[in-house]
């Protein structure tokens, strides 16, 4: 099993996809001659051609729309937009298009395209480059959301949603494209479904997803050493559909949720899944679900203030204290 | 056109213009509901284009005023009535409505209720052409004020820089919603907003529907010979308002009555009647015939349909999940 990065990770998969079926293709702001600004499409221009490897226009909504109608024909595009900011303007094709036409024409047309976004705060970018979008996509219905955390979920997210008949949105991290990690030599598919316990733990869960996961990790490790709290560590790789089983296994152990999420508080990730442990979880709960998430500001500029505004893992430490009244 | 052609597309149109009629009936009955967009007066345009092309085989994407464009690919009118009764034996299962009225077997891409939302799609399906290798050719239509929408210049440009077969119909009826094209448009003129992508086009009248074959003759040629997109800009009007919900307030009668002088049904059927190729009586036949159609086998079908079951009223958010378990399980071979 080699150790790659993050960025490679999700050129291997497009590679591997493209390799195979001819109908795969990727369009997107430099994603061709550039090679991605994330690296993620490199080479493959070179390798499969302008007529698969489409550099567009800035026009986000009409790309966007270009992919989901080749998709109606059988093509399995990967569209990349190159920040989820950009994606508030392909939101009409994305939800109005992709996400409903297999319902609005009774199951005879459907959408099989991979939107690929990375979102998140990463240095000092401002407020119109610096978005978290997920928590929006989630909310639609016909569309799946997943978000990796690692380059083995990278690789074998995107292999899935190039295969899977749905529309998919992979919601990628700014910060995480050089992050390095294991992935299988051997062709691998990480289901779009489904959650992953990153780590084992007793006395209080800590869900999180793409970058939210590591910053649990480390409350974890830190918690254990210094305070004697055994924490579990749940990783949320698809937020559409969330994962109930998962959800609920995990809190019948522990009995105490914490869920952190780079997004803002108000209508965050978090939200959903403490609604979804009220609903499903309540008599399993020892203490009240508590959400860790950024400040509700545009995105400041200055480091400091940019810094302040975002949560990491001394805050997730800081709110299992408090759930255990040790803060 | 030859002359059994031309016959053959009179009883068409009096198919499309009196089963939008009925429907017009039917809502007023509030056997339909929703929103009800209705396409008497612009009929030689749709007939006219898809004449020149290949139905069925091309692929069509329209905008929601689309009964008539998917009737004309091959869609059964009676699962277009079923539909815009909600029923399940309707065309989108009742799960559409008139804004979504789809037939992918023969090609009808659907119609969508956002105002310029196909023109990216129909780029899309061109595109999707051109990789795969075939000809068949994307014809998107829509009406004038869907290209002050931004997915109009987005689009063209792309569709012009990637050399797309794409022919986009600007099916011109001078009013985006209730406002009239010369209060919302800078440049009245459709066909001369293109030029600044490269792309050829042209306009016709659209009352006529020999007019408007010939240009779309010409249109489709282009496209479907690799020179590129192509824009043809149709000259029409809706006789009704832009949906049911409007008392057309913003035009007056008399404007209204000077376009039914050229009424696209009508001067087919006078220069059928000069070519002494029928009679007034004929027509009149025809019509009756038509109507009884509409009524027993078109509003009976729609009328004794089955509802959806409320069991279902998630099936077609996702793929058959049944068929997707590899990919999201993870259990792949």
């Amino acid at each position: 099993m080699a150790e790659i990065m993050y960025w490679e990770a999700i050129r291997r998969a497009h590679d591997e996809e493209m390799a195979r079926d001819p109908l795969v293709i990727c369009m997107g702001e430099d994603i061709g001659v550039a090679g991605g600004t994330y690296k993620a499409t490199k080479g493959l221009y070179e390798k499969y051609g302008p007529l698969r490897v489409i550099d567009t226009p800035i026009s986000e909504n009409s790309y966007t729309g270009l992919g989901i109608g080749a998709s109606f024909l059988g093509l399995r595009p990967i569209i990349e937009l190159m920040s989820v900011n950009f994606t508030w303007l392909a939101m009409d094709q994305m939800f109005n298009s992709a996400a409903k036409v297999r319902y609005m024409s009774g199951g005879q047309l459907s959408a099989p395209v991979v939107f690929r976004s990375p979102g998140g705060t990463a240095h000092q970018l401002g407020a119109q480059h610096s978005a978290r979008m997920e928590k929006v996509f989630m909310g639609i219905a016909g569309l799946r959301v997943v978000t990796p955390s690692n380059p083995r979920q990278a690789y074998g997210l995107l292999k899935s949603a190039v295969r899977c008949d749905d529309p998919v949105f992979i919601n990628e991290h700014e910060l995480m494209y050089n992050m390095k990690g294991e992935v299988p030599d051997s062709e691998y598919f990480h289901p779009l479904e489904g959650s992953e316990i990153s780590r084992s733990g007793t006395d209080v869960t800590l869900f999180g997803y793409n970058i939210s996961v590591h910053w649990n990790l480390k409350a974890a490790e830190i918690l254990d050493k210094q305070y004697g709290i055994s924490a579990e560590v749940v990783d949320l790789y698809s937020l559409s559909p969330l994962d109930r089983a998962g959800i609920r296994k995990s809190i019948a152990k522990t009995h105490r949720a914490v869920v952190v999420g780079e997004d803002e508080a108000p209508v965050s990730v978090g939200s959903e899944v403490i609604a979804l442990i009220n609903e499903e979880c309540f008599f399993e709960l020892d203490a009240a679900p508590m959400r860790v998430n950024s400040a509700h500001v545009p995105q400041p500029y200055n480091h400091t203030l940019e810094k302040a505004s975002i949560p990491d893992h001394e805050d997730v430490v800081n709110a299992v204290l408090k759930m255990f009244g040790k803060a | 056109m030859k002359l059994e052609d031309k016959k053959r597309v009179l009883r068409e149109m009096v198919v499309h213009r009196r089963f939008e009629e009925r429907c017009y009936q039917a809502y007023i009955e509030r056997k339909i509901g929703g929103f009800l967009h209705l396409y008497p007066g612009q009929e030689a345009c749709c007939n006219g284009v898809l004449e020149a092309a290949r139905p069925g085989y091309d692929y069509v994407i329209t905008g929601y005023r689309d009964h008539v464009h998917a009737i004309k690919c091959g869609a059964d009118p009676k699962e277009v009535m079923a539909e815009l009764y909600g029923k399940e034996t309707g065309s989108s299962k009742g799960r559409g409505g008139s804004m979504h009225i789809f037939d992918a077997k023969h090609h009808f891409m659907g119609g969508y209720a956002l105002v310029g939302g196909p023109f990216p799609l129909a780029a899309g399906i061109a595109k999707a052409i051109q990789i795969k290798g075939g000809d068949e050719i994307a014809i998107c239509f829509l009406g004038d004020a869907a290209n002050n929408q931004g997915t109009f210049h987005e689009t063209l440009n792309m569709a012009a820089l990637w050399n797309l077969p794409v022919l986009f119909v600007c099916e011109n009826n001078l009013y985006g919603i209730g406002t009239a094209i010369e209060r919302s448009t800078a440049v009245v003129h459709q066909h001369k907003r293109v030029c600044g992508y490269g792309i050829e086009a042209a306009e016709c009248d659209g009352q006529d529907i020999e007019k408007v074959y010939e240009a779309a003759k010409v249109a489709v040629n282009h496209v479907r010979s690799g020179k590129g997109p192509y824009f043809l800009e149709l000259m029409t009007y809706r006789y009704r308002g832009h949906s049911m919900s409007d008392s057309r307030g913003y035009r007056t009668r008399e404007e209204e009555e000077e376009w039914k002088q050229r009424d696209p049904i009508y001067i087919l059927r006078d220069r059928l009647i000069a070519q002494k190729a029928m009679t007034m009586a004929d027509y009149e036949a025809l019509e009756k015939e038509i109507d009884h159609y509409i009524e027993n086998e078109v509003v009976k079908f729609a009328e004794e349909s089955p509802e959806p079951r409320i069991e279902e009223l998630e099936k077609y958010v996702l793929a058959d999940r049944e068929t997707q378990l590899p990919w999201l399980t993870g259990r792949a071979a």
